[in-house]
Order: C-alpha cells, then sequence, then structure tokens
C-alpha cells in the first residue's frame, strides 16, 4: 500500500505537468480588455494539482497517512485476479460494441459473466444473455429512440426498424 | 399566503397523470437502486438521467428527484439485511440496523429506516418550503464575484469539513476543474486541452461520463473487491401485524427522529457536506444524548432512526441552494443541476421568477415523493429482499451494461464510453489510496460555472481579487471560504500547541 500511494503522487504529479503544459497552448497571462487569458483557468488548477502531489509525497514521506504507514499489499492475489478478470472483461465488452454492436456484445458479455465468471446453469444464462438485449433495445431505440452501435449487424436491424416504423 | 398559492399550484402540476407516475415508478427505482450494494442515489440520477429525455422537462426532475428520494430510502434496505451499506449516506444506519438483523429484528430495523425516512423527509420539505423563496430573493443580488466566492465555498467546505485527507481533496478538485475545462474556451472560442488531438474532446468532458465511471464502474470493481463473493443475506419474516407492532413501539425514538431531521437539514444545506456526513452526525449525537450508550453498535433503534432522518432530510437540503444559489449541495444534486442544465432550466435565483411552475411542481412533488416512498417501502421489502438474494453475479453485469449504455447515450459517441471505462478504472485504484472522488464530480459539475464566475469578475476589476472582498455579500462568502480553507491548519495547531 505504502508504495502504491507513492506511485499514485508521482503519476499524478507527471499527469499535473502535462496538463500545465498542455493547458500553456493558450495564453495563460493577462489580455488587455479580454482579461485572463484561455489557458490560465487550467493552468493554475494544474499547478494546484502539482502542489497537491508534493504534498502528498511529502506526507508519504514523513509517514502521516494511513496508508503510508500500511505494509499490506496494495491489492491481495484474489483481488488482483478479481480486478483484472472484471476490468478485462469490461474492456472486451466496450471493445465489441464497435465489431459486433451493443446487441451481440450484451450477450457475449452476459454469457462470460453468468457462465464462466457466476458459474449459473446454461438455462439462466440463456434466459438473461436472450432477454436483455431484447430489452435494452425497446427501451433504447423504440421507447426512447436512441440509436446504440451495431457494428456489421446494422443491416439485421432494418427489417425490426420497418415493423415498428 | 403567496407560498402557499405557490405550493397549492405545485400540487397541481405535482399530480398531473404523467409526473405522478414519474413519481411513483421513480421512487420505486429508486428504492431499488439504493437498496443495491454499490449503488446509491448519486449512481441512480447519473444512470437514469440519460433516460429522461423523452419526458418534458418538469417531469423529468420530479422523476429523478423521486429516485433520489426513493434512493436514501432504499440505501437502508442493504445496510440492515446485507451490512453493505447501499451508498455512502446509508454507513451510519450499518452501524446499529445490522446487529438488529443479525437479532432476527430485521423488520423492526427496515420498519424504524423507512418511518425515520419518512419523518426527515416531510420535516426538511417543509423547511424547504418556507426558506426557500427568501433565500432566492437574496440570490437574485447575485453577480459574477459573488458566484464565484459561493463556488469558492462549496470546495473550501469539502476541505474544512469534509473531513478527508486535505491534499488529495485539493487534488480532486483541482482535477474535476481542469477536466471542466476541457474542450472550446467560453471566451476566445479556441480548443483547449484536447489530448492527443480526438475529436471527442471538442465537446468537452461531459460530467456524466466521470460520474458513471466513479459512482458506476469504480464502486462496482470496489464492491466485488470488498465482498469477494462472500455476502451474507438475513433472513426476515414481514406481516402486516408486525408492521403495526413496530409502528407503536417507533414512537420512543420520535425526538431522535426529529433532531435527526434538523440536523441533516441544515447539514445539507452546506454545499459539499450533503447527506453522509449528515448522518454521521446525527448517529454520533444520537448515541451523545441517549441515556443507553452502551447499546449503540448492539442494536439500538435510535440508532438507524436518526441517521435514516438526517440523510433524508439533507437530501432535501441539498436541494436548496442547488435551486436557489445554482450551487449543489451533494453529488446527486450536482448531477441534477447538470440535468437542469441540460433541459434549459438554468438553476438560480431567476429560477424562481421564471420557471414558477417548475419549481413549485418539485417541491409538491417531494411531499408526495416522500409518501410513496414510504408505503412502496414498507410494501415491497419482502420483494427487495428477494432481489437482494439474487448472486452478485447476476447484478454485477446488468450494472455494468447499465453503466455502458448509459455513458453512450447523452453523447451517443464511443469515445465517451472508453473514456469513462478510464475513469472508473483510474477512480478504483484512487479510493483504494483513500482519494476523495466526490470533489471531483461536484468540480466537473461546477467548474464551466465558476470560470466564467471568475474571468467576469477579474475582467470588471481591472485583474485585482480584491474585488472578492469589497462587495457585502461577496466578502462574507470569501471570507466564510477562506475560514474553511484554513480550518484544517487551525485544528492542527491547536493539536499541537495547545491541546
Amino acid at each position: 500500500m505504502r508504495m502504491a500511494e507513492l506511485v499514485m503522487g508521482l503519476v499524478m504529479g507527471i499527469f499535473s505537468i502535462y496538463l500545465m503544459w498542455k493547458s500553456a497552448e493558450l495564453p495563460i497571462g493577462w489580455i488587455a480588455g479580454e482579461g485572463p487569458g484561455g489557458g490560465a483557468w487550467p493552468f493554475w488548477l494544474a499547478a494546484g494539482m502539482l502542489c497537491s502531489c508534493v504534498a502528498i509525497i511529502f506526507r508519504w514521506a514523513k509517514h502521516v497517512t494511513p496508508e503510508s504507514q500500511s505494509d499490506s499489499p496494495f491489492m491481495d492475489r484474489r483481488s488482483l485476479k478479481l480486478f483484472l478478470l472484471n476490468a478485462v472483461a469490461i474492456t472486451v465488452f466496450i471493445g465489441l460494441f464497435h465489431i459486433v454492436g451493443a446487441y451481440g456484445a450484451i450477450p457475449i458479455f452476459l454469457i462470460f459473466y453468468l457462465r464462466f465468471m457466476g458459474g449459473h446453469s446454461w438455462g439462466l444464462t440463456s434466459a438473461f444473455a436472450l432477454s436483455t438485449p431484447v430489452i435494452t433495445f425497446l427501451f433504447f431505440e423504440i421507447a426512447l429512440q436512441k440509436t446504440l452501435p451495431k457494428g456489421f449487424t446494422e443491416p439485421l436491424f432494418l427489417p425490426i426498424f420497418d415493423f415498428f416504423y | 399566503m403567496e407560498t402557499l398559492t405557490l405550493l397549492i399550484d405545485g400540487f397541481a402540476i405535482a399530480f398531473e397523470p404523467l409526473n405522478l407516475v414519474l413519481v411513483i415508478v421513480g421512487c420505486a427505482l429508486g428504492l431499488f437502486i439504493g437498496a443495491m450494494p454499490g449503488l446509491g442515489s448519486v449512481n441512480g440520477v447519473a444512470i437514469l438521467l440519460p433516460m429522461t429525455f423523452l419526458v418534458p422537462p418538469t417531469g423529468a426532475v420530479i422523476f429523478l428527484a423521486a429516485i433520489y428520494y426513493g434512493a436514501m430510502y432504499g440505501g437502508a434496505i442493504s445496510s440492515i439485511m446485507l451490512g453493505i451499506p447501499g451508498a455512502s449516506t446509508a454507513v451510519a444506519t450499518t452501524f446499529d440496523g445490522r446487529p438488529l438483523a443479525l437479532k432476527g429484528l430485521a423488520d423492526k430495523a427496515l420498519v424504524a429506516a423507512a418511518t425515520a425516512s419518512f419523518v426527515g423527509g416531510t420535516i426538511s420539505v417543509i423547511l424547504f418550503t418556507l426558506f426557500a423563496p427568501p433565500l432566492a430573493e437574496v440570490a437574485l443580488t447575485f453577480g459574477a464575484p459573488e458566484i464565484f466566492a459561493l463556488m469558492l465555498m462549496a470546495f473550501a467546505t469539502f476541505v474544512g469539513l469534509g473531513g478527508d485527507d486535505i491534499p488529495k481533496t485539493l487534488f480532486s478538485i483541482c482535477i474535476g476543474l481542469v477536466f471542466g475545462a476541457v474542450g472550446l474556451d467560453i471566451i476566445s472560442g479556441e480548443p483547449r486541452l484536447i489530448f492527443g488531438g480526438l475529436p471527442g474532446f471538442f465537446h468537452g468532458i461531459n460530467f456524466l461520463v466521470l460520474a458513471i465511471g466513479i459512482y458506476g464502474i469504480a464502486e462496482m470493481l470496489w464492491t466485488i473487491e470488498v465482498s469477494q463473493g462472500e455476502v451474507m443475506i438475513s433472513q426476515a419474516s414481514v406481516s402486516f401485524k408486525r408492521i403495526l407492532a413496530n409502528l407503536r413501539e417507533l414512537k420512543l425514538t420520535l425526538k431522535t427522529m426529529v433532531m435527526g431531521s434538523f440536523l441533516g437539514y441544515f447539514v445539507g444545506i452546506l454545499p459539499a457536506a450533503g447527506a453522509t456526513p449528515g448522518a454521521l452526525m446525527a448517529y454520533g449525537l444520537a448515541k451523545t444524548i441517549s441515556k443507553d450508550r452502551e447499546s449503540f453498535g448492539k442494536g439500538n433503534v435510535d440508532g438507524v432512526v436518526a441517521p435514516e432522518a438526517a440523510n433524508n432530510a439533507a437530501s432535501t437540503g441539498a436541494m436548496l441552494p442547488m435551486l436557489t444559489l445554482g450551487i449543489p449541495g451533494s453529488p446527486t444534486t450536482a448531477i441534477l443541476l447538470g440535468g437542469m442544465v441540460i433541459w434549459g432550466l438554468e438553476p438560480g435565483p431567476l429560477l424562481f421568477v421564471e420557471h414558477k411552475e417548475f419549481v413549485w411542481g418539485l417541491i409538491a412533488s417531494l411531499y408526495a415523493a416522500n409518501l410513496f416512498s414510504l408505503l412502496i417501502n414498507i410494501a415491497f421489502i419482502p420483494a427487495f429482499i428477494w432481489v437482494l438474494r439474487l448472486p452478485f453475479t447476476i447484478l454485477a453485469p446488468i450494472i455494468f451494461i447499465l453503466c455502458i449504455v448509459g455513458g453512450f447515450v447523452p453523447t451517443m459517441d464511443m469515445h465517451d464510453v472508453w473514456l469513462m471505462l478510464i475513469f472508473g478504472v483510474v477512480g478504483y485504484l484512487m479510493r483504494k489510496l483513500n482519494y476523495p472522488m466526490a470533489p471531483a464530480v461536484l468540480a466537473i459539475v461546477l467548474g464551466p460555472l465558476a470560470e466564467p464566475a471568475l474571468r467576469q469578475s477579474l475582467l470588471i476589476s481591472g485583474g485585482s481579487f480584491s474585488i472578492f472582498f469589497t462587495r457585502p455579500f461577496a466578502s462574507v462568502i470569501s471570507v466564510l471560504a477562506l475560514i474553511l480553507l484554513l480550518l484544517p491548519v487551525a485544528k492542527l495547531l491547536y493539536e499541537k500547541y495547545l491541546k
């Protein structure tokens, strides 16, 4: 936990410097008749972030925060496995939106999560994997008229839209 | 008298068939969302906000306010039944609610929580009705310096009263404000902070992307790690006879409920304080004034009613500065404020003049939401318990799907969905290191309002910050904000040298 506190402080400090540099692409000083330049607000806020990171690292060095005093691991093996499994599953799920669209990605995600992560029966998995995209489609596309990504499955939906409209 | 007339008009709007349906559906959804571990009112409002674009703005806000109210009721359900707070606002309810459930008195705890929520909600809505219009009149005199001073005070409250690590709180505020500045500069129109030249950044970072990332994805990852699949469910039997008996016993706790309601309401009004500190303070006060302090933490009903009355009262209190000053008192009201801006309802003093029917319709709907939340809560306690028995491996993917779809719908841009995932993962890692996330969400909402107020103020004063200390209201608010900012330093010095 102690090392993680330091790493997070350093990474966020570097990110703050990047934000300051990026903000300075616009004027950060006073412009006559216009007031502060467009980059001033984010620049000084990023400077505030950097100062906070310096304070966080200083307090880490002084062992002030509970995290900087803790010898326990940031994540134990089981937590890391759970985190990675979920994070990767959501990443793949979002990635699939681009390829097979929302209505292809949702059943795949549910099958993976319910059957392989949750160990549920095929019957229950199928019920959720089939009903969730149908409910989502009816709610978003038909009731709210909000179009979700469909990837290469787009042409398959044309007859359905013809039916409803 | 005028207030009464306006309130009656408000009831006419709140009881329009569509609005009434929205109140009932909102309360039921809110109860369910609030009861789910890992989700609270802020998650419910954030996830369901995109779904309100089908109804008129008044109905949309009424719907979200009902979800907010329902979720405040529902948070207690998983605190009592699972020992996992449905939201941070229900943390204090766990202290005595869970021991009551383990003693086989879950129904008593659930009825006490629902009744206290009703009392807290009702007292706070009455206070809201009485104090909202005069505060709005004062707020009408506010210009850019006063508005910026108020924003400063909102952030200073987090620093002074938030109770979190100060440098981490400041970092969270600053990063939220920087993210709020992404997009086109409001004055020059030039692109600003366009990372990697990605076109998705030109329209700025929608506050929902950050809110769902933090309160949806990050919170779920956190719950999955904390529960590790070992969530214990309590048995509860609920019958009409037992509910009546429990209600009769609650007379003894009325004093605690009223105390919690007043305390919660006034803590809720403070920008950034919100329902969580309100509930914790009420619990602490109830324990301090109790004659039976030893039983707190072991299943004392006062320990359930005090935080529950306070968190509901605070949720109404937080709406007061949001509607009258445009300053949200909690992350949920920050999201409500964002929603109102989307619907063309600019929160602030003019709202009470230009959109009277909206304001009073909303206030009246709070009375209705309070009543319906109580009825739905008590009637559906067995059903909620059944849903909570669903394995987390079924609930989690459904919540993830809601987050992803909810993040896509506002802008219809996959860029925002990826951004939401990044916020979720980074937010989870930061939360593990005790970085408070609520200030970042508040900041991304307030940032686009604070920046023009600051720039206009400085333009008026020719670049001098003295403008914040020379106008009556601005100077009082600025001094208060500075006191709050310096409070941690004063505490530190007191503890080091005087204690």
